[in-house]
Parts: C-alpha cells; structure tokens; sequence
C-alpha cells in the first residue's frame, strides 16, 4: 500500500555510497538552534500577548501617574542594536572566506555595541522615575526588557565565546564555523525581539 | 535448535566481559546513547510512576469516608496537587516522549543515534534533580492549588511549597522542550535512504506532531511561570487583581500549554499504538495517510481550544462559542485514528498476548475519555459539571485509560528489544486483567458522583456520596496491587527472563531488524527501507521475516 511512498531514486543513489562506509552524518546543529529559537519566540509571543492583553482590559493605559518614557536614549540603543545585526554578519562572510582576523574584528565590534547596549539599558533603569512595583505598566516593562536584557547578555557570553575560541589557530575554517553561524542568528533574533519590544513599549501609545 | 543458538549468539553482545560486568554503570551515568537515555528515561518515570500512585493512594483513603480523617485538610491539598503534577511532568510527558521518542525513533528511522546526543543526556539529567526538587516540597508546606496554580490562591497559600512548585516544572519544562528540538531535527533528517515522510512508521508521525507542540506550548508556560513566580517573591501584581493584575491572563496562558499538554501526553501513545496493532494483527495498518494526517490535525486544533477550560471564568459567549466549536472538532481527527484502529484488527489474526491486550484496553477506554470529552465540550454541560468529579473521571479515563493503558502496551511490545528477554505472559495477563478492573472501579462511579454535583479538590464531602466513593477507593487500591505482578514481572525478566530473539513479533519495522538488545549504534550496516512499514501478509514481508533480521545478519558476517 505505502510501497509507493519509498524513493526508489535514493536507494539507488544509496547503493551507489555504501561502498563509501561513512559512519558520522551531516552537522545539523544550525537547524536545531533555528528550532530551539522557535521555543524562545514563543516565550516573548506569550509575554508581549499577555503585556497587550494587560493593556486593553485596563481602563486606562499606562496606569494614571506612570511617567513618560525618554525616547532619545532607548532610541540610540535600538539604533546600536539594529546596526550590530549588518556588524556581525560582516564576520560571517569574514569566515566563509577563511578570514579569521575579519572573523575577530566584526565580532569585537558586535560585542562592544551589545555591551553598550546593556549599559545604556542599566543607565535607564537607574534613572526611570518607576520601579518594578509601581505599577503593572511598569512591572511588565521591567520583566519584558530584562528579560531581553538577559538574551542579549547570553548573546554577548555567545560572541565571546567564539572569540576565544577564535583564538587557537585553525579553529574556525570556511568549512567548520558552526560557532559563528550560532552566535550570529542567535544575535539577528534578540535584535529582532527589540524591535518588537520597543515598538511595545515605547512607541505604542 | 540450531535456529534459536543462532539467535543466542547474535544476542550476545560484542564487547569483552570486563565491560560486560560494568555494563549497568552506563545506566546512571552520562550516557549520550539514545538507548541508554530512553531506557534511564523510562525506569526514572515509573520510578516516579509510583510516588504519583502512592500519593494517590493516600488521597483515596481519605475520600474513603466523607469526613477529613485520614490527613489534614491541608496536607491533602497538597496531596492531589503533587499528585497531579508528579504523574503529568514526571511520568507520562517523559515515559510517552521521553523513554520512547529517545528509545524507539532513531531505531525506527534507521538512524545511530539521535541528532544531537549530549543534548539528549542533558535533556534526561534534568528530570531526576526537578523531580527531587518538587518531592521536596513536602518538607516545606506543599503547594496546594491544585497542578493549575491558578492566583490569587497560589500567591497567598504555601508559598514556598508554591516556588518550589514553579522551578520545578521550570526545569522539567526546559528539559521537554530540549528533547522536542532533538525529535524534530532527527524525524525531519536522519531517515535512511529511502525514507519519506510518507513511509516512516506512524510512531514518528506522532511524535513530529507532539514535538510541535511542546515546541509552541511549553515556553508560554514558561513565560506564566516566570510572572506568577514575580508576583509570588518579588511581590509584583501581574495576575493579583488588588495591583491592577488580571488572574484571568494566567489562566490563557497556562491553558496555551496545558491544553495541548494533554496531546503531548496522548499523541506519542497514538503513535505506540499504531505500531502494536499492526504486528500483532498481522494485517497492513488501516488508512496509514489518514492516522499520519490526523495527529497534525489534532496538534494544530488542540492550540485553539484552550479556553474550554475556561467556560466559567468569565469568558464571553462568542468566545466560548469558538472554543466549544473547535473543541467538538478535534472528535473528528481522533475519531479517523480509533476507525483506523479498528478496521487494522478487523479480520486480522489477533495475538492476545500483554501488550496486545493493553493496546485494546487502551482503545475501549480512551473512547469512554473521548466522548466525555465531546459532552464536557458543550459549554452548558461544562457549566455543570465544572470542577466536579465528572471532570476527573473523564481525565482519568483519557490520562490512565489512553496514555498509561498505552505505555504499558508499549513496555510489553518493546520490553524483549531493550532487555533482549521476554516478559512472562501469565502475569502479564492477570496485571492487564487487574488494571482493567481497578481501573474502571476507581474512575466510573466518578461519572456518576460528578453529575450528582460532588466537587473535586475538597477532602470533606456530602454523605450522600459515601457509598461510590467507597467503591473509587477499594477500585485505587486494586489499581495499586495491580503494578506489583508488572514490577515482579519485569525485574524477574530482566535477569532470568527466556532470551529474546531478534524479531519475536514478526515486525517489520528496522527495530526488529537487528539484535535485541542493538549493539551501540544500532545496526552494523547503514539500513534502508525495503518495505514499507507495515506490509504484513504480503509475499515480500513473510520473505523479510522469514530470511532473519538483515541488519543484524549481517552484522554476523562483518564480524
């Protein structure tokens, strides 16, 4: 019934490899972070749903009393963050073409934004005239943004990381960068969560 | 003779017998076979099988009599509260995903292993250390608002048991969803040559469907865990609606995963049931298309039905409306699965044997579970009966008649490949026949109490029900006696067990195609798919069982 169902091309084209007797399979670690970022999306989809539903059930939005938002410092952030994202694929293709010093000098610059990013984000908190229990307005923009916070600086130990590694010669080729290529979506994704977030929080009247 | 020394040979395993004697020490170590991983998975889980059954116990003795007796009122809280979460979290998601998605899909698919074993073993070792955590519990106040947690109540009543309650399904959560990224990426790319999606055994079907959803549900929940763990420590009001907070917001998105929740409970067992019946029907399975179909069917409906648990927390109408609607719909999928089911045993030549007969069990009860489910559906119906025993009879009959029903099937199918011994069928039988009867004494007259209008969670009730749930309570305790022919069963065959052939079932998918146990790595040739899987009574599958397990045969040779 299924006998249909069975690529008759790909046994054929197995048959012909199996003299080869290759026993370890192609890497597909890239696919399973592009999953497990698919969990993770999932967590903000369900903080930015409840953040909206919070919104639209209370009478007014934000809460009488809540203070403006400065929009000049978060607005240089998001440009910061937004620009790492074109940084950081520059060392991709550094990799691609063995150029491991190219690798190194896009992942320094990436780092060093995302780190300005985080400071900039800990200056705003030190400086918000609310604090986490204020309000609901405000309790949800300190558990949405930090825990943004927390995947930009788990992003950062990322791009780290792959810069030590980087390090030991030959360790990083045009063939075997899986590091790299994990750091960089990894980055695109908290960097496309900002947008969101920001358009949430700051920009949504 | 000759035939069954043959068989004893390739059995045994190919290492030296140094290795052999610290053979057991893999079991609790890091292991990063898939194996291994499922078998630690599926001994850790009935290990916590059996505390969840042991609590429930207790709670049943004290529903033995209408007046709170046996425990204080507030121990029983967190009694069925622990109980709840033990048996969801600790024993069907990893027994159904973990123990047999691990165990049986790279064998099923002719894979060496899964696509990503260190994050496998990870995956595993963060069960034992969350299930300690949530034991613990008890020594601190369990929590005691019921496996839901709905605040404000949860915010207010032992809270410590409450944040214990919360890290603990943090973890085991994580841990779930890590083993769904593993199922997806190895179900999509590790097929053998040959393989499509449309001829790989429905087990993986399944478990691809299952996997989405724990991939899509579990980390909402996480995201409701980590603001109810704020409003409960730090004191914020996301769900406390003295601060402004909504409680209602965390019921949308606990139900965003715990309803879907039931599907990754119950899909996985579908899957194992797809595959039993057709070996021991020895007929092709019935509509392979349709069942394959049907489990995405019913994991893409079961994301938008979650509000029926919701009819009376103030949801509008029309909202209820879609869900009710919605909800009756899912009928429909898991009703192409049960025909499906029956048409593949109609006129087959049944072998009654354990795992047969708990796979027909499964079947009879889960359709009790599944049309008390369409009534409890209809949101006037639900209204009635909501939060009363009718709500636990009907999980019951869909969590311990489907899934547990089904595990125990699929423990006795596989039971001779992971071991490489065979189960002994008397007590196989007299443990079916046991947890049959306890079983439907414990959860039937629960329909009845339920309509009558007793309600769930409370440790006092009317004496009017006193009678039934006498009857509940002598039902839980056969229940209990009934898992001690299966303990004795298993650890007996384990050690003096008759030795396994290869193919005992005349299976014709790849597990059987090898030795029982598989040699690490699964088969000494790379497989490929020479029949579909479930070709039984064709020519072409009688020569395939008949010429021996190929993949093991060979292994023979090569050595």
């Amino acid at each position: 019934m299924q006998g249909s169902a069975i690529d008759s091309q790909a046994v054929v084209n197995y048959q012909a490899e199996v003299g080869h007797g290759h026993h370890g399979h192609p890497d597909y670690r890239v696919l399973g972070v592009i999953v497990f970022l698919i969990a993770e999306a999932m967590i903000f989809l369900g903080l930015f749903t409840a953040y909206l539903t919070f919104r639209a059930v209370a009478p007014t939005w934000p809460p009488e009393g809540t203070p403006e938002l400065e929009l000049l410092l978060p607005g240089v952030n998001t440009i910061i963050l937004i620009g790492s994202s074109f940084v950081i694929h520059n060392a991709d293709v550094a990799v691609k073409k063995n150029d491991v010093k190219g690798l190194q000098k896009w992942f320094g610059i990436t780092a060093a934004m995302g780190a300005v990013f985080l400071v900039g984000q800990l200056y705003e908190y030190f400086h918000l005239e609310f604090g986490l229990k204020t309000n609901l307005f405000a309790s949800t923009f300190y558990v949405l943004t930090g825990f943004h916070g927390l995947h930009v600086l788990f992003g950062l130990v990322l791009i780290l990381g792959v810069l030590w590694r980087s390090l030991k010669p030959g360790h990083y080729s045009s063939s075997n960068h899986f590091g790299v290529e994990a750091a960089e979506i990894y980055w695109h994704f908290v960097d496309v969560v900002w947008i969101v977030l920001f358009i949430l929080l700051y920009l949504l009247k | 003779m000759t035939q069954t020394l043959q068989e004893e040979a390739t059995n045994t395993p190919a290492h030296g017998a140094t290795e052999g004697k610290r053979e057991w020490l893999k079991y609790i170590s890091f292991s990063t076979d898939h194996k291994v991983i499922g078998i630690q998975y599926l001994v850790t889980s009935f290990i916590f099988y059996l505390v969840g059954g042991f609590l429930a116990t207790l709670v049943r003795t004290e529903l033995a009599t209408p007046q709170s007796d046996f425990v204080s009122p507030d121990l029983y809280n967190g009694l069925f509260t622990v109980h709840a979460t033990v048996m969801i979290f600790l024993w069907i998601v990893p027994a159904a995903t973990g123990a047999f998605g691990n165990y049986l899909i790279p064998l099923l698919i002719g894979a060496r292993d899964m696509a990503f074993p260190k994050l496998n073993a990870v995956a595993f070792w963060m069960i034992p250390p969350g299930g300690i955590l949530l034991m613990s519990s008890f020594f601190f106040g369990a929590p005691g608002s019921g496996w839901t947690s709905y605040p404000p109540l949860s915010l207010v009543y032992n809270k410590v048991g409450e944040a214990i309650w919360i890290l603990s399904v943090l973890i085991l959560g994580t841990s779930s969803i890590l083993g769904a990224v593993n199922f997806i990426v190895t179900i999509l790319k590790m097929r053998a040559p040959g393989m499509v999606l449309n001829s790989m055994p429905l087990f993986c079907w399944a478990m691809l469907a299952a996997s989405c959803l724990i991939l899509l549900g579990t980390p909402v929940l996480a995201g409701a865990l980590i603001l109810l763990g704020f409003d409960l420590i730090v004191g914020t009001a996301f769900f406390n609606p003295t601060g402004g907070g909504d409680p209602v917001v965390y019921q949308h998105m606990f139900w965003f995963y715990s309803h879907p929740a039931v599907y990754i409970m119950i899909l996985p067992v579908f899957g194992l049931i797809s595959e039993i019946l057709p070996v021991h029907s020895r007929k092709p399975i019935f509509g392979y298309k349709a069942i394959a179909y049907s489990s995405f069917a019913i994991s893409f409906l079961g994301l938008i039905v979650w509000a029926h648990h919701m009819f009376t927390s103030g949801t509008p109408p029309w909202l209820r409306m879609f869900f009710m609607i919605n909800t009756m719909i899912i009928a429909v999928p898991t009703g192409i699965k049960v025909f499906s089911w029956l048409a593949t045993i109609w006129g087959g030549k049944l072998r009654l044997n354990s795992a047969m007969l708990f796979a027909m069990g499964f079947i009879s009860m889960f359709v009790i579970g599944g049309i008390s489910g369409v009534m409890v559906a209809a949101v006037p119906f639900d209204i009635h009966v909501h939060d009363t025993y009718f709500i636990v009879a009907h999980l019951h009959y869909v969590l311990f008649g489907g899934s547990v029903f089904g595990l125990y099937a699929g423990i006795y199918h596989w039971f001779p490949k992971m071991s490489g011994r065979m189960m002994n069928e008397t007590l196989g039988r007299v443990h079916f026949i046991l947890t049959l009867v306890g079983f439907n004494l414990c959860f039937l007259p629960m329909h009845k109490l339920g309509l009558e209008g007793m309600n769930r969670r409370i440790a006092e009730y009317d004496p009017k029900f006193a009678t039934l749930n006498l009857v509940c309570s002598i039902g839980a305790y056969l229940l209990a006696v009934s898992t001690f022919p299966f303990i004795f069963n298993a650890l007996w065959s384990i050690f003096k067990g008759e030795k396994a052939p290869s193919n005992p079932w005349g299976g014709l998918t790849f597990e059987w195609q090898t030795t029982s146990p598989p040699p690490h790595e699964n088969f000494a040739i790379d497989p490929m798919l020479l029949i579909a899987p479930y070709e039984y009574g064709t020519e072409k599958a009688k020569e395939i069982i008949q010429a021996g397990p190929f993949l093991a045969t060979a292994a023979a040779t090569e050595a």
